[in-house]
C-alpha cells in the first residue's frame, strides 16, 4: 500500500510505507483519541449547560464570561453588608438605565425568554438613542442595521434586523421569528469578549465625537426661581427631613460593630481604607471619638480646598513631634518623621483621612508620601474615598505600602461637609460668595470710587453678548469717568484702579494693539445682581 | 474640639501625658464585643505565634531561593573590584578602560517583591564585599544634583558607622557641609580607604576585616526604568570620568526586560557600561515554595480553604504577581480566623492541643457541639453515645482529643499521598488535574476528587503510560512516603516496592512474547492490497476487544487501582473530616471583600438598587423605574442615565421634581408649592452636588448652566 507523505514545493515525493506500520498508525491513534475525546466533550458540554441555566433573566450576556473568573474568586455572598459583590462588571460598566416607555418594556416581557439578555440590553442602555433615531427617516434604517450589526452580540444577521424591527415598534413578528433564534454556538464568550471591547469603545466614541450637543436651551437664568444661598441651602435641607433614617441607623451600627476590628488590623500593620455611598465622615468621627480619645491622632479633611501634604506633614512635625524648624523639601520632612519614628517605638499615630481621594490629594506625589507615611508600622491609617475612579490613584508600588484593607461602608448619609465649600457645588451658587465679597469691598470705597466700579460693571454688561468683548480701553473708561465728573485727571482713576486690582476687583489685559483693557472677573448674572443691590441702596 | 472649619484641613489631637496609655495592647480588640470573648488572650497569643513562625518560614524561604543570585552578584562584584586592584599599579592599563562594571538585575514585574531582594542583596553585599553602598530610587532623583546628595549622604552615614566602631573621634562629616560634587566624593573615598588601610596594616587584622582593600562603591538603581533618562545619563558619563580614582559599581534593578537598558541610554552612554545579566527567582517558583513550604505540610495547625486558596491564587495570577501580597493575605487569613472561631485556641500544636482541650471551658464545650462537622458526626454514633457527646463535658472532650489526633494524622496523610498523585498527574499529557500542585490540591479540597470527570480522564491516561515511566513514577512515590512522618505507609510502601519488582520480573518474559508479536507482524507485510488491510485491521480490532491483557497491562491496571485506592483512602475533602473548622479557613467572601474590593460594583449597587442597602419595603422595585421613594441621590443618578454627554441642569432640576411630586402631585395645595419647591430645589442641589463628588459629573463651560457625564454607556 502506498501513501503520499509529504508535499514537497515542486516533486512529489513517495514512499512506501508497509502495511503494519500504517495498522499501528491508525490502531494505536484511534485509541488514544477515542479516548481522550470522550472525557473532553462531556465536560465542556457540562460546563456549558450549566453556564446556561445560570443566567437568569435579568443578568446580562457578560456574565457569560465573567463567570469563571468571578466563581473561581468565590462568589459567596455572606457580607455583612452585602449583595454589592455579588454584581458583575460587566453590569456595571455597561450602565443599564431603567426603561421607562412601557411600549418597550412589554415588547421586552414577550421577547424575553427566547431572545434572552442581549436585545433587552441594546433596548435598555439606549433610551436616548433610540429616541433620535426612531425619529429619523427611513433611509436611515440601513445604518441603523449597521450600527446594531456591531452593538449586538451574537446572533446571527437576521436576528439583528429583526432586532431593529422590534425597536421600530413592529410587535407581532418580532415574536414569532425570535422562537427560531439558533442556539447559541460553543465559541460564543470569546466571540462575545471581543464585541463588547470594541462595542464599550464605539460607545465612548459616539458620546464624545459629535460636537453638537442635543439638549435644550434652558437656562436656570430664565427659571423664576431665585438663587440660593449656602446659608439657606443649608436651612432648607434642614426641613427636608432625611429620607430611611432609621435604616442609615440600621445600616451604620452594622459598621460600628466593626470598629474594634479596625483597630486590631490597624494594630497588626493593615491600614483600612473605606468606601461606598454616603459619607463616612460621621462613621470615622464615631470610630475616633469612641476608640482614639487616648491617643494622639490626627484628622486630615481631605475635602478641605486647600489643604496639601505640606500642611499635613507640617502638623505632624510640628504639633506631634514638636519640632521647630523648617524643611527645605517635603521629602526631607518626611525623611525626619519617618526617622523620628523608628527612633522612638513608643511614638504612636492614628491618622484619620476623610476623602483620601479629593482634588488636592490625588496627586501622585502626594499620595507617595501618604503610602510612605502610611507604610510605617507606628502610623495607623485609616481612610475614606468616594470617587469612582479612587482606586486608579495607586499603582502596585504604592499599593503594597498602603497596605490596604477594604472595607465596605455604604452609609447613604449625604455628603453635607464634604460639598460644603464654595468650589464643590455647582453653578447655583458660585456667584453668591463673590456678591458679598463684592459689595462688602465697595462699601468701604468712596462715593467716587464706587461709581467708577458701577461705569466699568454697566459697560460690562451692555457687551455682555458680545462674545469677543476685549473690556474696557483705559482711555475710553478715562473718558468716561470725566464726562460723568467722577476723576480729574488720570492718575486718581489709576490710583483707583490699582486699588481694585488689589482686591480682585479688575483685571487688566493688554491688547493686540497695546492697549490696556479692564475687566470685572465676574460673572454677568452676579454684575447684574450687584447692579440692583447697588441702585436700591442709592 | 470639633473638626469642621473652614480655615484648617488637620487638626491633632493630642490626649494629656498622663491620660495616654503609652502602650495599648493589641489583644484588648480582639474578639471584642463577642459573646464568647474568653481564651481571648490565649487566641491573639497562639495568632500572632503562628504568625511570626509562618513570617519567619518565608523569609527562609526567601532567602534561600535568592542564594545562588547573591552569591553570583558577589562574586561578580569581586571579580570587578580586584581588577581595579590589580590595576592599581600599571596606571597605563587603567587608562584606556573606562568602563563601569554593571550588574543589569531582572527582577520581574512584581514591583511589590522587590524590596526585600535589595534588602537582602546590601545585607549580603555589606556582609561579604563592601560597607559603601548606596541604594536610590527614582523618586528621590529627580535630577542629578538630588542623586548625588543622596548617594553621598549614604555613603558617608554607612562609612561613619563602620569607622566610629574603630575609633570614636573620627571626623564626623555633615552631608550637608559638603558640596555634592564628584570630586568631593573621590576625596571622601581615599580619606577613607586610606585610613582603613593604614589600620590594617598597623594592627595586622588581615582576617578580621572582611572587606579587601580599596572595596568597590555601589550604587543600587532600585528601579531603573522609572528614573529620568537624562540623570541617569549624565550621572553615568559624570561617573565614568572618575572610574579611575573611585572603583563604582552599578546595579540596575530592572522590572521589565534587560532591553530597556538600550532603549533608555544612547549607545554612547551604554558603551561606558560593563554590562552583565543576572535574572532573580521568577515569582511562579516563588509562590509555589512558598504553598509548598506553608500549605502542604503537617508543621502549622493553620489550614486554608479551598475557595480562600483559589482567591489568593487568583489574586496572584491575575493582579499582581506578588508573593508577598500573597502572603499578607496569608496573615489577614490567619487573624480572621482566629478573630472570628471561638474554638480557633484549639489551631495548634498537638501536644498544646490536648493541653487545652482539657481546660475548656462549658461554652466553649457548646460552641463544639454547635459546629456543623460535629454534628453530623454525632449523628452517626449510636444512641447511647450521642446523650455522652451532647451532655457531658468530659466525655466530649475526650472525644474532641481523638479527633483533632485524627485531624492530624489525615493531615499528614494527606499530603503524602497528594505529592504521590502529583507525581502521576503532572507528567500525563493535558494535564488533567493541572501541572502545579496547588491545583491538585484544590482539586482535592473542592470535592472528592475521584468523583470528577477530570480524575476520570486521568486514571484511563495512567492506564496508557509506559513501563519506565510508571516504574520511575513508582520510585518516586516510594521515596515520598518513606520520608513522610506518617506512620500508616508501611503497608503502601511494601505494596509499592512489590509492584516495581514485578515490573522487573516482567522484562525477562517480556523478551518471550516479544518473538511471537514479531512473527504474527511479518504476516502482516506481505499484504498489499486495501482490502486485505481493511479485513486484518477489524480482525485485529476484534481480537482487540477480546484478548487477554498481557502480563504488564494487567499490573499496570493493578498499579492504577492501587493509587486510585490511595486517592480515595486519603484525600477525602477536607470538610468532610469532623472538627474541620477549628483549622481550616474558609469565608473567602471576607478576604475577598477585603483585598479585592470593588468599589465602583458598590456605588452602582447602592445608587441602582437602594434596597440592597436600605431594608425598607418601599424600596423593594421591579429595578426598571425610577421610584420616587428612593434616595434623592438615586432618583438623580438614574435620571442622569439617560442624558448624553452635556446634561441641562434645568431640564434635569424639573425631571427630578416631577419624579418627587409624582405621588404629592394633584392633592398638593397650590399655597405651599412655593415652599416645597424651594426645599426640593435645594434636595436637588445637593444630590447634584454629591454626584459630583463621587465623579459621575462635572461642571462644564461648553454652554451655559450644563454639566458634563464622565461615564459612558447607555447614553
Amino acid at each position: 500500500m502506498r501513501r503520499l507523505s509529504g508535499k514537497g514545493r515542486g516533486a512529489l515525493e513517495v514512499k512506501f510505507v508497509p502495511d503494519e506500520e500504517v495498522l499501528k498508525h491508525i490502531a494505536d491513534d484511534a485509541g488514544i483519541k477515542l479516548r481522550k475525546d470522550k472525557a473532553q466533550p462531556a465536560v465542556s458540554v457540562k460546563r456549558f449547560v450549566k453556564k446556561l441555566e445560570n443566567i437568569s433573566d435579568d443578568e446580562a450576556q457578560e456574565i457569560l464570561e465573567e463567570k469563571d473568573y468571578v466563581a473561581a474568586l468565590g462568589i459567596c455572598a455572606q457580607d455583612p453588608v452585602g449583595n454589592g459583590s455579588s454584581v458583575s462588571g460587566g453590569e456595571v460598566y455597561s450602565f443599564k438605565s431603567p426603561k421607562r416607555s412601557s411600549r418597550l418594556a412589554e415588547l421586552e416581557r414577550s421577547s424575553r425568554v427566547q431572545q434572552r439578555n442581549k436585545k433587552k440590553e441594546f433596548v435598555s442602555t439606549t433610551p436616548y438613542r433610540l429616541r433620535k433615531r426612531l425619529a429619523a427617516p427611513d433611509p436611515y434604517l440601513e445604518s441603523e442595521s449597521e450600527y446594531s450589526a456591531s452593538c449586538s452580540e451574537e446572533e446571527d444577521e437576521e436576528d439583528q434586523k429583526e432586532d431593529n424591527t422590534v425597536l421600530s415598534g413592529q410587535k407581532t413578528p418580532a415574536k414569532t421569528k425570535a422562537a427560531s433564534t439558533p442556539p447559541p454556538g460553543n465559541t460564543l464568550a470569546k466571540k462575545n469578549k471581543e464585541n463588547k471591547m470594541s462595542n464599550l469603545v464605539e460607545e465612548y466614541f459616539e458620546a464624545h465625537s459629535s460636537s453638537k450637543v442635543l439638549t435644550s436651551d434652558r437656562t436656570l437664568q430664565k427659571l423664576r426661581r431665585r438663587r440660593l444661598s449656602q446659608q439657606t441651602l443649608h436651612d432648607l435641607l434642614k426641613k427636608a427631613p432625611l429620607a430611611y433614617a432609621a435604616e442609615i441607623k440600621e445600616l451604620n451600627q452594622l459598621h460600628e460593630s466593626l470598629f474594634s476590628k479596625w483597630m486590631l488590623q490597624l494594630h497588626l500593620g493593615f491600614n483600612i481604607v473605606l468606601y461606598g455611598l454616603g459619607s463616612k465622615r460621621d462613621l470615622l468621627e464615631k470610630f475616633r471619638t469612641s476608640l482614639l480619645q487616648d491617643s494622639v491622632h490626627l484628622v486630615i479633611n481631605g475635602y478641605f480646598p486647600s489643604i496639601t501634604v505640606r500642611s499635613i506633614l507640617n502638623s505632624i512635625t510640628e504639633e506631634v513631634l514638636d519640632h521647630i524648624g523648617t524643611f527645605r523639601s517635603p521629602l526631607d520632612q518626611l525623611d525626619f518623621i519617618i526617622e523620628r519614628f523608628k527612633e522612638d517605638s513608643s511614638l504612636e499615630l492614628y491618622v484619620l483621612i476623610h476623602n483620601l481621594d479629593s482634588q488636592m490629594l490625588r496627586g501622585e506625589r502626594s499620595q507617595q508620601i501618604l503610602a510612605q507615611l502610611s507604610s510605617l508600622p507606628s502610623i495607623y491609617l485609616i481612610a475614606s474615598v468616594d470617587h469612582i475612579n479612587a482606586p486608579l490613584m495607586w499603582d502596585q508600588a504604592k499599593l503594597s505600602l498602603y497596605n490596604w484593607l477594604w472595607y465596605e461602608t455604604t452609609t447613604f448619609s449625604p455628603y453635607v461637609e464634604e460639598t460644603s465649600y464654595e468650589n464643590s457645588l455647582l453653578v447655583q451658587q458660585s456667584g453668591s460668595l463673590a456678591l458679598s465679597s463684592l459689595t462688602h469691598v465697595l462699601r468701604s470705597l468712596t462715593l467716587n470710587a464706587r461709581g467708577i466700579f458701577r461705569l466699568l460693571a454697566r459697560y460690562q454688561l451692555e457687551n455682555k453678548d458680545n462674545p469677543s468683548y476685549p473690556g474696557l480701553s483705559f482711555q475710553d473708561f478715562y473718558q468716561q469717568c470725566r464726562e460723568a465728573f467722577l476723576v480729574n485727571s488720570d492718575l486718581t482713576l489709576r490710583a483707583q484702579l490699582t486699588e481694585f486690582r488689589d482686591h480682585k476687583l479688575i483685571r487688566t489685559k493688554r491688547g493686540a494693539d497695546g492697549v490696556e483693557y479692564l475687566l470685572i472677573p465676574v460673572d454677568d448674572s452676579t454684575l447684574t445682581d450687584f447692579l440692583e443691590k447697588e441702585d436700591e441702596d442709592v | 474640639m470639633s473638626t469642621c472649619s473652614v480655615s484648617k484641613g488637620c487638626f491633632v489631637f493630642k490626649p494629656s501625658p498622663k491620660k495616654r496609655r503609652v502602650s495599648q495592647k493589641t489583644a484588648i480588640h480582639f474578639g471584642e464585643g463577642e459573646n464568647d470573648s474568653e481564651d481571648r488572650e490565649l487566641r491573639f497569643d497562639t495568632c500572632q505565634s503562628l504568625w511570626n513562625q509562618i513570617k519567619l518560614e518565608t523569609e527562609q524561604i526567601q532567602e534561600d531561593l535568592n542564594k545562588q543570585l547573591l552569591d553570583n552578584l558577589v562574586s561578580f562584584l569581586r571579580r570587578s573590584h580586584s581588577d581595579f586592584q590589580e590595576k592599581k599599579t600599571e596606571w597605563t592599563c587603567r587608562m584606556k578602560s573606562r568602563e563601569i562594571p554593571t550588574a543589569a538585575l531582572v527582577l520581574g514585574v512584581n514591583v511589590t517583591d522587590h524590596d526585600l531582594t535589595f534588602r537582602n542583596l546590601s545585607e549580603a553585599l555589606r556582609n561579604n564585599i563592601t560597607p559603601y553602598i548606596a541604594l536610590l530610587e527614582a523618586k528621590d532623583c529627580p535630577g542629578v544634583k538630588n542623586l548625588m546628595q543622596k548617594l553621598m549622604g549614604q555613603l558617608m552615614n554607612c562609612s561613619t558607622d563602620v569607622v566610629s566602631l574603630e575609633d570614636e573621634d573620627s571626623v564626623q562629616v555633615s552631608q550637608n557641609r559638603i558640596r555634592c560634587s564628584m570630586n568631593s566624593l573621590i576625596d571622601w573615598y581615599k580619606s577613607v580607604t586610606k585610613k582603613t588601610d593604614s589600620e590594617t596594616l598597623s594592627k595586622k587584622r588581615t582576617s578580621s576585616s572582611r572587606h579587601q582593600q580599596s572595596p568597590p562603591v555601589v550604587v543600587i538603581f532600585k528601579d531603573m526604568e522609572s528614573f529620568t533618562t537624562k540623570v541617569l545619563q549624565d550621572f553615568i558619563v559624570i561617573s565614568s570620568q572618575h572610574i579611575r580614582e573611585l572603583p563604582l559599581v552599578l546595579i540596575f534593578g530592572i522590572a521589565t526586560s534587560p532591553m530597556i537598558i538600550h532603549s533608555l541610554l544612547p549607545h554612547s552612554v551604554s558603551s561606558l557600561l560593563c554590562i552583565e545579566l543576572f535574572q532573580s527567582l521568577s515569582c511562579k517558583e516563588h509562590l509555589s515554595t512558598v504553598i509548598d513550604k506553608l500549605l502542604l505540610t503537617s508543621r502549622f495547625p493553620f489550614k486554608l480553604g479551598e475557595k480562600v486558596l483559589q482567591v489568593l491564587i487568583n489574586i496572584f495570577l491575575y493582579h499582581d504577581f506578588s508573593v508577598w501580597n500573597f502572603i499578607k493575605g496569608f496573615q489577614l487569613c490567619i487573624v480572621e480566623h482566629f478573630y472570628s472561631q471561638p474554638l480557633s485556641v484549639l489551631c495548634c500544636q498537638r501536644a498544646d492541643a490536648k493541653k487545652r482541650v482539657n481546660s475548656l471551658s462549658h461554652d466553649q464545650c457548646e460552641n463544639i457541639r454547635r459546629l456543623p462537622s460535629f454534628r453530623r458526626y454525632v449523628e452517626r454514633q449510636e444512641a447511647e453515645k450521642q446523650i455522652a457527646l451532647l451532655t457531658a463535658d468530659n466525655f466530649l472532650k475526650e472525644t474532641t482529643q481523638k479527633l483533632l489526633e485524627d485531624l492530624h494524622v489525615y493531615h499528614e496523610n494527606y499530603v503524602s499521598v497528594l505529592r504521590c498523585l502529583h507525581v502521576f498527574t503532572c507528567s500525563l499529557p493535558k494535564y488533567p488535574l493541572g501541572k502545579q500542585i496547588r491545583e491538585l490540591h484544590c482539586a482535592c479540597l473542592e470535592n472528592q476528587v475521584w468523583e470528577t470527570e477530570d480524575y476520570e480522564s486521568f486514571l484511563q491516561l495512567a492506564r496508557m503510560l509506559n513501563k519506565s515511566d510508571l516504574e520511575t513514577m513508582l520510585q518516586q512515590c516510594v521515596e515520598i512516603l518513606v520520608s513522610s512522618s506518617g506512620n500508616e505507609f508501611d503497608k503502601a510502601i511494601g505494596k509499592l516496592k512489590e509492584f516495581l519488582t514485578q515490573f522487573h520480573k516482567l522484562e525477562a518474559e517480556a523478551f518471550q512474547e516479544q518473538d511471537v508479536s514479531v512473527s504474527s507482524q511479518k504476516e502482516l507485510q506481505k499484504k498489499t492490497d486495501l482490502y486485505h488491510l481493511q479485513k486484518t485491521l477489524l480482525e485485529l480490532k476484534d481480537s482487540r476487544r477480546s484478548k487477554k491483557l498481557t502480563k504488564f497491562e494487567m499490573l499496570r491496571f493493578e498499579v492504577v487501582d492501587y493509587i486510585d485506592s490511595l486517592v480515595r483512602n486519603y484525600l477525602v475533602p477536607a470538610d468532610h473530616k469532623t472538627l474541620h473548622e477549628i483549622v481550616y479557613f474558609n469565608t473567602a467572601s471576607v478576604l475577598r471583600g477585603h483585598l479585592n474590593a470593588a468599589p465602583r460594583i458598590a456605588l452602582h449597587t447602592a445608587l441602582n438598587n437602594p434596597y440592597s442597602y436600605l431594608k425598607n419595603e418601599a424600596l423593594k422595585s421591579d429595578g426598571g423605574s425610577i421610584s420616587n421613594k428612593a434616595p434623592d441621590i438615586c432618583i438623580v443618578y438614574k435620571l442622569h442615565l439617560e442624558c448624553g454627554r452635556l446634561i441641562n441642569l434645568v431640564d434635569w432640576l424639573e425631571a427630578f421634581s416631577t419624579v418627587v411630586t409624582a405621588v404629592e402631585g394633584p392633592n398638593a395645595d397650590a399655597a405651599s408649592s412655593d415652599q416645597v419647591d424651594d426645599i426640593i430645589h435645594a434636595r436637588f442641589i445637593r444630590a447634584v452636588s454629591e454626584l459630583e463628588l463621587l465623579g459621575f459629573i462635572k461642571p462644564s463651560k461648553q454652554k451655559t448652566d450644563h454639566v458634563a457625564r464622565l461615564t459612558w454607556g447607555g447614553c
